[in-house]
């Protein structure tokens, strides 16, 4: 071999590398401007319309005017519920997957499913749990309906989370416990459980956010095209975010006047969603801090 | 072999097989082990005589597809009987482990978390109790002004110390090492042969150990395994001197292992 062969496979060498890390810089490139490209025009369209009025009051004149408290409270009940549903739910059968069951084919089987329901699309438990919520348990359109609702289609999110936290405790601690003679059930109570909580929120982090950003799921159950009155109990039905927008930009008489209030609650949903995943964040890095091992 | 002191043992295999699904890690070990004293238990890797030591506190339980034949006699008691309830065993049946395995948990919760959990609720007990098992561990002098500080800030001798006061707190009869020296350092390692010394005149001491000048220091006994089967189990003096078998002669002077 020459020098010269060698030195021209090592330039074409260097070009493939060049290339390469070029097209993977660019795709991060495009993907942080996305992003950014997004955030920037819901903040620039949204936040004229923002002011103590718009998040305080109820919409007026068939909603081209007030403001969006109502969707922002029904939006809140929805997704606290729904995570007072999914979590407890998650996290048991997450516990059950990974500390009860014996391993094998029936486990697998649960498994698949749960990865199935991920996938399912929203719309479908939309109606759901139309069928099942409102129209069989008779809960009608409500908070109820809609919580429970969203609570299953965030539980895959948050089961795949709690068993991944759950599995990343380490062996030795259940061993150090059990081998003092404390039971299992103890010992996942006091020793496993509080060490994987900071995995278990990272996954309600997502299930939050996910829940509060549905539409179709809530569209059968829960949502209603307007109401300025505010719930008073579980059973009755309210306005929502995401909801609000989709019936502002497609079913109202006024779509390009109220576009100012689709940008303004867009904002909206979307500074609820980042501060409810900045405070589990918060919460989760204190704990973390406080657990090592 | 000289298991005739009837009135002393506290616990005894009783030709026990053990499988790991199909493979038979055990093969017919029936040994007597006495109380107060300390007994090691050495071979080459993967002898069994690890798993004959998570055997005695039913620790084993908790691997999918373990099996036992035989039976384990503790004060005269099968804890392999169905009505035995394997949670109180390992109450009675402490156990420390290869790698210290502190809790994220401060130093006396560390200690008072078995207590605290089946039954002791009293904080003054609970104080009194983590003062005298850490004195018993030998680590009171050195932990008794950092009592509330995660138990991860130690030493590695210091965690194994720790684990050892964490096992003593449930006043068990019997305490089972697993190799509880091998990943510290030798002076870790002499403090806590010192403490083995110790502790043999309240607790009776199983050890598994690799370390066979550890097995000639600190134990009275000494069981060679080898390939699943008890070679030979005889006093520790003689194990070392004058081996009845050949295999435990060629294996304690490093002709294989």
């Amino acid at each position: 071999m020459t020098r010269q062969t060698v030195s021209g496979a090592m330039k074409r060498r260097y070009l493939k590398q060049h290339l390469f890390f070029g097209a993977v810089r660019l795709s991060a490139i495009i993907l942080t401007l996305a992003l950014g490209g997004i955030l920037f025009y819901i903040i620039v369209n949204g936040i004229q319309v923002i002011s103590w009025e718009f998040l305080t009051s109820p919409p007026t004149d068939s909603m081209t005017k007030g403001g969006i408290m109502p969707a922002i409270l029904g939006t809140l009940y929805l997704t606290l519920g729904a995570i007072t549903v999914a979590l407890p739910l998650g996290v048991v059968a997450a516990i059950y997957l990974t500390e009860y069951a014996k391993q094998g084919r029936i486990v697998r089987a649960i498994r698949v499913g749960v990865n199935c329901l991920a996938g399912v699309p929203s719309v479908v438990f939309g109606l759901f749990g139309l069928g099942f919520f409102v129209v069989f348990l008779k809960f009608g359109s409500s908070i109820l309906a809609g919580a429970l609702t969203l609570g299953i289609l965030i539980l895959p999110t948050i089961i795949g989370a709690s068993e991944e936290a759950l599995k990343g405790v380490p062996q030795t601690f259940r061993e150090a416990s059990l081998a003092l003679g404390v039971s299992k059930w103890l010992t996942i109570w006091k020793i496993v459980l509080p060490n994987a909580l900071p995995g278990i929120l990272t996954g309600s982090i997502l299930g939050i956010g996910r829940a509060a950003g549905e539409t179709a799921p809530i569209m059968f159950t829960a949502a209603a095209f307007f109401t300025a009155k505010l719930p008073g109990s579980i059973f009755d039905e309210v306005m929502a975010l995401p909801y609000h927008v989709y019936v502002l930009a497609t079913a109202g008489t006024h779509i390009e006047e109220t576009r100012p209030i689709q940008f303004g609650t867009v904002l909206v949903l979307v500074a609820l969603v980042l501060g409810i995943d900045l405070i589990a964040i918060i919460i989760r890095s204190y704990m973390r801090r406080k657990k090592r091992w | 072999m000289e298991n005739d002191h009837f009135d002393t043992e506290i616990i005894k295999t009783k030709n026990v097989n053990f499988y790991y699904g199909a493979f038979k890690a055990l093969t017919d070990i029936t040994m007597n082990f006495e109380k107060r004293n300390v007994t090691a238990l050495i071979g080459p890797s993967g002898c069994g005589k690890s798993t004959l030591l998570r055997l005695l506190n039913r620790m084993n339980d908790l691997i999918a597809g373990a099996r036992v034949e035989g039976e384990v006699l503790f004060e005269g008691m099968n804890i392999y009987d169905p009505e035995v309830d394997p949670v109180e065993v390992r109450r009675r049946i402490g156990m420390v482990f290869q790698k210290p395995n502190p809790f994220p948990k401060s130093i006396f919760n560390n200690i008072t978390y078995g207590p605290r959990l089946t039954g002791t609720a009293n904080k003054s007990d609970l104080e009194a109790l983590a003062e005298q098992s850490l004195k018993q561990a030998v680590l009171w002098d050195e932990v008794k002004d950092i009592l509330g500080r995660s138990a991860m800030t130690l030493s590695g001798g210091q965690q194994q110390r720790l684990c050892i006061a964490r096992a003593l707190a449930m006043k068990p009869d019997i305490l089972l090492m697993d190799e509880p020296t091998s990943a510290l350092d030798p002076i870790s390692t002499a403090k806590i042969e010192e403490l083995i010394d110790e502790l043999k005149k309240t607790y009776t001491i199983i050890i598994v150990t690799h370390n066979m000048q550890q097995a000639a220091r600190i134990s009275d006994k000494t069981g060679f395994f080898y390939i699943g089967k008890l070679i030979e189990y005889n006093a520790t003096e003689k194990i070392f001197t004058n081996p009845d078998v050949k295999q435990t002669e060629d294996y304690i002077t490093g002709r294989f292992g």
